[in-house]
């Protein structure tokens, strides 16, 4: 077989895959909820109940959309100029580290001016952390996917050491966990009473901005460009390797932000289960908005529906809540597929 | 202890050959694939697919070695979706496989839940037992560590040869590093460069699983989450690191399973106990970074790895 490119697809030919792949996704997941013995209509109803069918159900899907909005925008970032950031879950625990560390009591300052503070910091120390990679690969030409990837190990093992060690909390009874933010350094509910805080309101202006520098800058223009043809970007004058390295400084921070936003928004503390694979799901966050900051906003809803929605089937029926990640990752790479199959057709030889 | 006295003693050794064999399985697995000219990072789900595979196959029943064979084929269905999508569709290989790892993974922990619903410490098997060589594993120092492990280790040694032999001595190797590195020249002698790289990525995946098995039916006897814990992301390290030949890269794992057989030894020294142990634990990830960066300035990547071929097009 080969594959063809369609010059002027029909509109079945841009609809009908990515249908298909959603159809095929639900009826696998029904099928596996059979084998959990359950009924697969319940299962799907309760998922969808879970995730949509109360109030408390639609803020909690935002409060979990939250840090992946900021994971998915850090990996569509990263993956746009074809930088391999599989390392967001490091940086979202270098985000939560500077908040912890600048935010239980080193600076006493108003909310105001702490909270600003704290985001920066964060940031940075996401930044920072994917910047070791991404100089690894412009100065040495090391393969970022193994380095990002190890980094998730080595940087948990780094947290669980200050956690066990100078960051512990001494009046946490033994557990690995850090002091609690002072009042001034926690993120404010959106609406007091529900438990929605400012931090999903900073995740969608991080989309916004991610949106306008990858429409209206030369700095967007520049990473897409090394991201589709990296020699002619070369050719074309672009210097690629400072293009690389203000992308992975972007990336970084943005994943970083998840973690400020959980710690300051959420949990007050960090504790080494603060993120449940933020990270890694950023990558699928990325990949079903077709790597588009906006559409990130819409992936994330999504994936964070499913992930809500089967934890409150998994405690209702008691089919194991591993069904919302293999949902997810057929949806995924069915998904990478039914996109190409709306632009090439399929020849017979 | 003394460092010396580790390094002399024989059990040092043993451990050294022990945590290297599924790194060994692993990493061939994952050259063969890239010689073919495909990244494939399903390697860390497939190997806790294998893993589980094979434990969940002598828990219920059959014996060892029919385990280690539904863990393999356990693989190789993965391997398939892997190269489905990467070769005839072309999709990007750093999405597929890592899609694959994620379904692999949780699949692996959605079937362990039902299979064991109510367990809080999972159930044991009886693992392979160390066949000892007559004689030979007498010997002083090296001989526990060379002639008295599991059959699975010895396997892993012999297939270092076999791939060798496979990717330098036969037909059959030439066209699949070829399809790596000169596909159109593949399809110019009218061999199918994706029947060579399925192929490839299918066996490839194989190994892996049986490399993700080796941890439970001979390191350990039982699977537990979290178990394979980055040896595949290391394993494409110990690739890189072995240059994409067989001979390094099983120089490579065992120097790897050398230094984490030395690092759990000194922690347990007065040296070590004032040290924070995720510092140890952090060594092998560490080490792989390092390797990378020393190896990567003469690195003879295959040329043609991660481009997708379509017949027909220029």
């Amino acid at each position: 077989m080969r594959l063809e490119p369609i010059t002027n697809p029909s509109l079945a030919r841009n609809i009908l895959p990515p249908f298909l792949a959603i159809a095929i996704t639900v009826s696998v997941a029904s099928l596996l909820a059979m084998l959990a013995g359950a009924n697969p209509f319940a299962v799907l109803g309760l998922i969808l109940k879970g995730a949509a069918g109360s109030k408390f159900a639609m803020l909690e899907t935002l409060n979990r959309a939250t840090p992946l909005i900021f994971t998915g925008l850090a990996v569509a970032v990263a993956f746009r100029a074809r930088l391999w950031n599989i390392g967001a879950e490091a940086q979202l625990y270098a985000g939560a580290l500077a908040t912890v560390v600048f935010g239980t009591g080193m600076l006493h300052w108003p909310a105001m001016a702490l909270l600003p503070t704290l985001a920066v910091a964060a940031l940075l120390a996401g930044a920072l952390v994917l910047l070791i990679p991404a100089l690894l690969k412009v100065r040495f030409g090391v393969d970022e996917v193994v380095t990002t990837l190890l980094l998730n190990f080595i940087f948990l093992l780094f947290v669980s050491m200050l956690l066990e060690g100078p960051l512990k909390d001494p009046m946490g009874m033994g557990w690995p966990k850090s002091e609690r933010l002072i009042a001034a350094a926690r993120l404010p509910r959106i609406v007091e009473g529900l438990r929605l805080h400012w931090g999903f309101t900073l995740a969608l202006l991080a989309a916004a901005v991610v949106w306008l520098i990858d429409q209206r800058t030369t700095l967007g223009y520049e990473m897409r460009a090394v991201g589709l043809n990296r020699a002619a970007a070369r050719f074309a004058g672009i210097p690629v390797n400072a293009v690389l390295i203000k992308t992975a400084l972007l990336s970084g921070g943005l994943a970083a932000l998840a973690g400020f936003s959980e710690v300051a928004g959420v949990k007050g503390s960090l504790t080494l289960d603060l993120s449940p694979g933020f990270g890694y799901t950023g990558i699928i966050v990325a990949m079903l908005a077709l790597l588009n900051p906006l559409g990130v906003v819409a992936a994330a809803l999504f994936v964070a529906g499913i992930f809500v929605g089967a934890d409150s089937m998994s405690r209702a029926v008691g089919v194991p809540t591993y069904l919302a990640d293999i949902m997810l990752a057929t949806a995924l790479l069915l998904m990478v597929l039914a996109i190409l199959l709306t632009r090439f057709r399929v020849v017979r030889e | 202890m003394d460092f010396l006295d580790v390094l002399l003693s024989a059990s040092f050794w043993a451990a050294t050959i022990r945590i290297a064999s599924p790194l060994i399985f692993a990493t061939l697995g994952e050259l063969i694939c890239e010689r073919a000219g495909v990244l494939n990072l399903g390697i860390e789900g497939i190997m806790v697919a294998g893993a589980f595979a094979g434990w969940m196959a002598v828990y219920s029943g059959l014996g060892l070695w029919p385990g280690v064979a539904v863990a393999m084929m356990v693989g190789m269905g993965f391997g398939l979706i892997q190269s489905l999508l990467t070769v005839p569709f072309g999709l990007s290989q750093h999405v597929v496989g890592l899609g694959v790892t994620l379904l692999a993974t949780s699949a692996t922990y959605y079937a362990y839940r039902l299979a064991l619903p109510e367990v809080t410490s999972p159930p044991k098997i009886v693992p392979f037992r160390p066949w000892e060589v007559p004689v030979l594993s007498d010997i002083p120092l090296i001989g526990p560590a060379l002639f008295a492990q599991t059959p699975l280790t010895y396997l892993a040694f012999l297939l270092v040869g076999v791939v060798s032999l496979v990717l330098y001595r036969t037909p059959l190797g030439l066209a699949l590093r070829a399809a790596g590195e000169n596909p159109a020249a593949v399809a110019a002698q009218g061999l199918s460069v994706t029947g060579l790289r399925m192929g490839a990525v299918i066996v490839g995946s194989g190994l892996m699983a049986v490399g993700g098995a080796f941890l439970t039916m001979s390191a350990f006897d039982s699977f537990f989450f979290e178990m394979v814990n980055g040896r595949g992301w290391i394993c494409i390290a110990l690739v890189v690191f072995g240059a994409w030949k067989p001979g390094k890269a099983l120089l490579g794992a065992v120097l790897f399973a050398a230094f984490d057989a030395l690092q759990i030894r000194v922690q347990q020294t007065a040296l070590g106990s004032d040290i924070p142990y995720q510092i140890f634990l952090m060594t092998p990830y560490v080490l792989s970074i390092l390797a990378l960066i020393v190896m990567s300035r003469r690195a003879e990547v295959p040329a043609a790895l991660m481009v997708a071929f379509n017949k027909g097009e220029r």
